[in-house]
């Protein structure tokens, strides 16, 4: 076969010096990169198969690893980027579609980066979180038009019957990663969190292992294309159900785990054979209208006896505003909606860069809309796609969104390093990856306490953030866009977003 | 044994009352003048005999986990939708994504069926979804399908007639459809394979074949070998090569 003209992405640089040659790297790397000569007993270094993920940087007792960029020696050009020719070399190659995992990384615009937040000053004192309680509980569901209450009662009763909600102690979800795409110990991790906490992990298209039944009061069960998994006992296990019909990474196509990561455990949980792909088709068939989708939803809450809130999950996709209208009109309670940067264990890079639209645009889109339509009560909503912090969480609340799911940043707490091999198997932190050899490698008594430490630290720091804008509770700043300026965005952006220009008065 | 007369009754009362005779232990439930209420016998688990005299609406039968349902006409769009297991047995005949996500149990159409039949079943072990139709089905049947059985019967029609559709089995990546009557490689989809069927191929399939029409009280013909053709997918990986790893 002709030398392929593919050159390294990474350099990895072995310090002679400090290298016992203990080869902790060569067990380490699933990608074999490094091997041991025993002749020489030394390790060496292939760095052709080199992801970047840091594993063997991480692990190495000396310190006698660094694994860089490595810079292509060719002449710059900015048209054609180093990526670009990297991807023709390998579609010259091997004719086919490029594979990527994790979210969008190409460089656009990052809306919560253009957002600054109010602070109180003289007229309206802050709150200091320490010593004053500042609530951030939060409900999901519809909610009603009126209350109708019976005041003669001695205390009032609520006669109105309220629909099912989840109540979340952080407005922080832990967004579907379907067990196949993640680990056995990661998906354990998530649900365990969550559970810790009082939040939802979500199952994912991917069913639920029968151990995770357990942690079903905290967990939201996806009903997508597929129907991975998907029965009365699923249904009812779960504390809501999605339906998936898009994905921020992905939106339009459909999904499919590979046949490396259909396990025997993961195929009892989908019910299909062993090594066979598992394929999530592009569209339900059951769904070919907002009339077919409310079929669905409506089944749904047949089949859970109408005691939990049903979600319906889309894409940020340019019509998202009249989309997610059309999805609440249809009976969703949730509508949550994933943007440009949301992740995958598997998409096409080419669909993953270029489609969809930033989740903040959507967002302020899709609330305003509702709001504009006199039904932004009757579904919450919660937003995906590339949420790195608590203040881009804030800011989300602030433009009109309930809660978040967060995916990425959730993985990025258990270890990963943002290789985007997620679709090929071989994750070298255990996270995307159905090896034994390597799942083992995340304990999920450790991944749980880390992402608990997470969600307490994002708390304090949302409860801080709060307190200075002198709002005692979450729900004061829900879609309160006064509490936002934007800068260095255009006019057009602005009004888009809804927010002011930073200067603005109000 | 439980009648209840669904004239003007909306489905959540319908499939409420049934449920909770369901779970008083009631296994024999008439379902009189139906005529478009959804969702009959959802999510029903254990044995039992549900008859629906009327027409159901959509999904009948959907997430169902062991029960039997027996229709005295037609099924609209969707029965046995992602059904978990039982069986449902329409005296007439069925619409579009009959059986679709199907994990178990049977489905018996005594007529035909409309698109993408049996789109996406899927088997594991001894969970092995059955579809029979005994007249014709349209396009798109087998779609996605990654398990289970569909026979096509083709009962009633024209010698050289084929009983089913275009883009038969797009998709596939596992079990098996066997059609009685003509087929061409034209109609069906890509990385498909079809063959001719042998003795014992139709011996294996012969059980179903007299359950079917045992529960429908019809008489089968003679069926032999050379009036069958076999669907099954060249692959259990449609998507291997598709990408640059």
């Amino acid at each position: 076969m002709a030398k392929s003209l593919l050159f390294p992405e990474f350099k990895v640089v072995r310090d002679e010096n400090r290298c016992i040659a203990c080869q902790v790297c060569v067990r380490q790397c699933a990608n074999d990169v490094h091997i041991y000569d025993e002749e020489d007993d030394q390790v060496y270094s292939q760095e052709e198969t080199c992801v970047g993920c840091q594993r063997c940087v991480t692990l190495c007792p000396t310190r006698a690893l660094e694994v860089t960029k490595k810079e292509a020696g060719m002449r710059p050009n900015a048209n054609w980027s180093i990526n670009h020719l990297r991807n023709l070399y390998k579609q010259a190659e091997t004719g086919g579609v490029l594979l990527t995992g994790m979210g969008c990384s190409e460089d656009y615009p990052i809306y919560w980066d253009h957002l600054l937040l109010n602070a109180s000053q003289v007229t309206n004192p802050s709150i200091d979180p320490l010593r004053e309680p500042i609530e951030i509980k939060t409900f999901l569901g519809r909610k009603e038009e009126f209350l109708d209450t019976d005041w003669e009662e001695e205390p009032p009763v609520l006669k109105t019957q309220l629909a099912p909600q989840l109540e979340l102690s952080v407005p922080i979800m832990f967004s579907a990663m379907s067990y196949g795409s993640i680990s056995y110990n990661a998906f354990r991790s998530l649900a365990e969190a969550a559970q810790e906490i009082g939040t939802f992990c979500n199952s994912g298209e991917g069913g639920l292992h029968p151990d995770f039944y357990l942690f079903g009061g905290n967990i939201i069960v996806q009903v997508a294309s597929g129907r991975f998994g998907v029965h009365p006992g699923y249904l009812r296990a779960a504390a809501a159900v999605e339906i998936k019909i898009g994905q921020g990474a992905k939106p339009g196509i459909g999904g499919h785990l590979p046949g490396e990561k259909v396990s025997p455990d993961v195929s009892r949980t989908r019910k299909i054979p062993v090594g066979s792909d598992a394929i999530s088709p592009a569209p339900h068939h059951d769904i070919y209208s907002i009339e077919d989708l409310e079929r669905l939803i409506l089944a749904i809450k047949e089949a859970t006896n109408y005691k939990k809130p049903v979600s319906v999950k889309i894409a940020a996709v340019h019509n998202v505003a009249a989309i997610a209208s059309g999805v609440v009109r249809a009976g969703a309670d949730i509508v949550a909606i994933d943007g440009i940067r949301g992740g995958t264990g598997a998409a096409p890079q080419v669909i993953r860069d270029n489609v969809g639209i930033p989740i903040e645009l959507a967002l302020a889109q899709v609330d305003e809309r509702l709001r504009r339509e006199g039904i932004r009560h009757r579904a919450s909503l919660v937003i995906a796609g590339g949420i790195r912090s608590s203040s881009d969480i804030i800011k989300a609340i602030a433009l009109g969104a309930d809660a978040v799911y967060i995916g990425t940043a959730a993985l990025v707490a258990l270890g990963c390093h943002l290789c985007q091999k997620c679709y090929t198997g071989k994750c070298n932190w255990g996270i995307a990856t159905q090896d034994p050899y390597l799942t083992k490698r995340l304990n999920p008594n450790i991944g749980k306490r880390r992402l608990v430490a997470l969600l307490h630290a994002w708390s304090a720091e949302i409860k801080e953030m709060l307190g200075g804008m002198g709002v005692n509770a979450l729900e004061s700043l829900r879609g309160n866009r006064e509490h936002l300026r934007a800068v260095g965005l255009s006019r057009e952006e602005r009004e888009i977003l809804g927010v002011k220009a930073a200067g603005e008065g109000w | 044994m439980k009648l209840l007369d669904c004239r003007g009754k909306h489905y959540r009362e319908v499939n409420a009352m049934v449920e909770a005779w369901w779970n008083t232990g009631e296994r024999k439930i008439i379902l009189e003048r139906i005529n478009g209420q959804r969702y009959i016998g959802r999510t029903l688990s254990g044995s039992g005999y549900i008859e629906v005299r009327g027409t159901p609406g959509d999904d009948l039968g959907m997430f169902m986990d062991g029960a039997t349902i027996r229709v005295k006409g037609n099924a609209q769009d969707g029965a046995g939708n992602t059904m978990n297991a039982g069986k449902i047995i329409v005296e007439g005949d069925a619409r579009d994504i009959t059986g679709l996500s199907m994990r178990g149990g049977k489905i018996w159409i005594k007529g035909s069926v409309g698109y993408r039949a049996g789109i996406h079943m899927k088997s594991y072990e001894d969970d092995y979804p059955i579809i029979v139709v005994g007249g014709t089905t349209g396009d798109f049947l087998g779609e996605y399908m990654a398990g289970g059985l569909i026979l096509v019967l083709g009962l009633g029609l024209d010698k050289g007639c084929s009983p089913v559709g275009k883009f038969i089995a797009s998709g596939m990546h596992g079990g098996t459809i066997f059609i009685r009557g003509k087929l061409t490689e034209k109609q069906v989809g890509k990385g498909i394979g079809i063959e001719e069927v042998s003795e014992e191929q139709l011996r294996e399939i012969n059980n179903y074949l007299e359950e079917y029409s045992g529960d429908l009280k019809i008489n089968l013909p003679d069926f032999l070998p050379k009036d069958w053709m076999r669907v099954f997918p060249l692959t259990t990986r449609p998507y291997g090569r598709l990408y640059a790893y």
